[in-house]
């Protein structure tokens, strides 16, 4: 008898293909992060003013402390909320 | 051995635009008589603030890039907070890569400026 162990599927699996993910000051060779440009660090905080995790945002350890002291220095300078509603859809 | 600051202050916006220059002059006095060098400033002028400060929802916002001794910092600190007109002020020293970024967005300013 032959046993045929492979399974078939009718429709193929869906297999998710991510894009991997990187740390663009890496990419793009930018070495200071700047607390003064607040719409640049509007892209690493969540809709309530959050800092998003690194493993959202792909950075590396070295620019994701960075990056949260610049966003922590531009709250002290009132260029980030501390907290919010919809600051993404305010914009 | 000197080293590089920057720092940005808000001033209430219920001053005229005298008043505010009054105060950044004597800022500017203040840095210059304790031996500071200033490299360069930046008036932003009035802005919205993200959240209330002292009940105030704009400010005036005013920064200086200077080369002084760390105990000047300790003396212009001393001077803000004595100033009730500043309602909320920063001082951070910057490091090489800070230097260098300054002084990109320094020349990106001053090419925009003659653009327009």
């Amino acid at each position: 008898m032959a046993q045929q162990t492979d399974i078939k599927y009718l429709t193929p699996i869906a297999v998710e293909i991510r894009q991997k993910k990187y740390c663009r000051f890496k990419k793009s060779g930018i070495k200071y992060i700047d607390y003064k440009d607040g719409e640049f660090l509007k892209r690493f905080v969540n809709e309530q003013g959050r800092i998003l995790p690194r493993r959202l945002t792909g950075t590396s350890l070295k620019y994701q402390k960075k990056v949260a002291q610049a966003v922590k220095r531009a709250r002290h300078l009132a260029l980030l909320p501390f907290v919010a509603d919809n600051l993404k859809t305010n914009q | 051995m000197l080293k590089q600051y920057e720092t940005v202050f808000i001033m209430t916006p219920v001053l005229s635009d005298e008043q505010m220059k009054e105060t950044v002059q004597k800022f500017e006095n203040i840095l210059v008589e304790k031996g500071a060098e200033i490299i360069h400033q930046e008036n932003w002028g009035l802005r919205k603030l993200e959240y209330q400060i002292q009940k105030k929802s704009t400010g005036f916002y005013h920064l200086f890039e200077f080369k002084a001794d760390p105990s000047v910092v300790a003396e212009l600190e001393l001077q803000y907070r004595r100033d009730e007109k500043v309602i909320r002020y920063l001082t951070v020293s910057l490091d090489k890569h800070a230097i260098a970024y300054s002084e990109k967005r320094r020349n990106l300013r001053k090419a925009r400026e003659e653009n327009n």
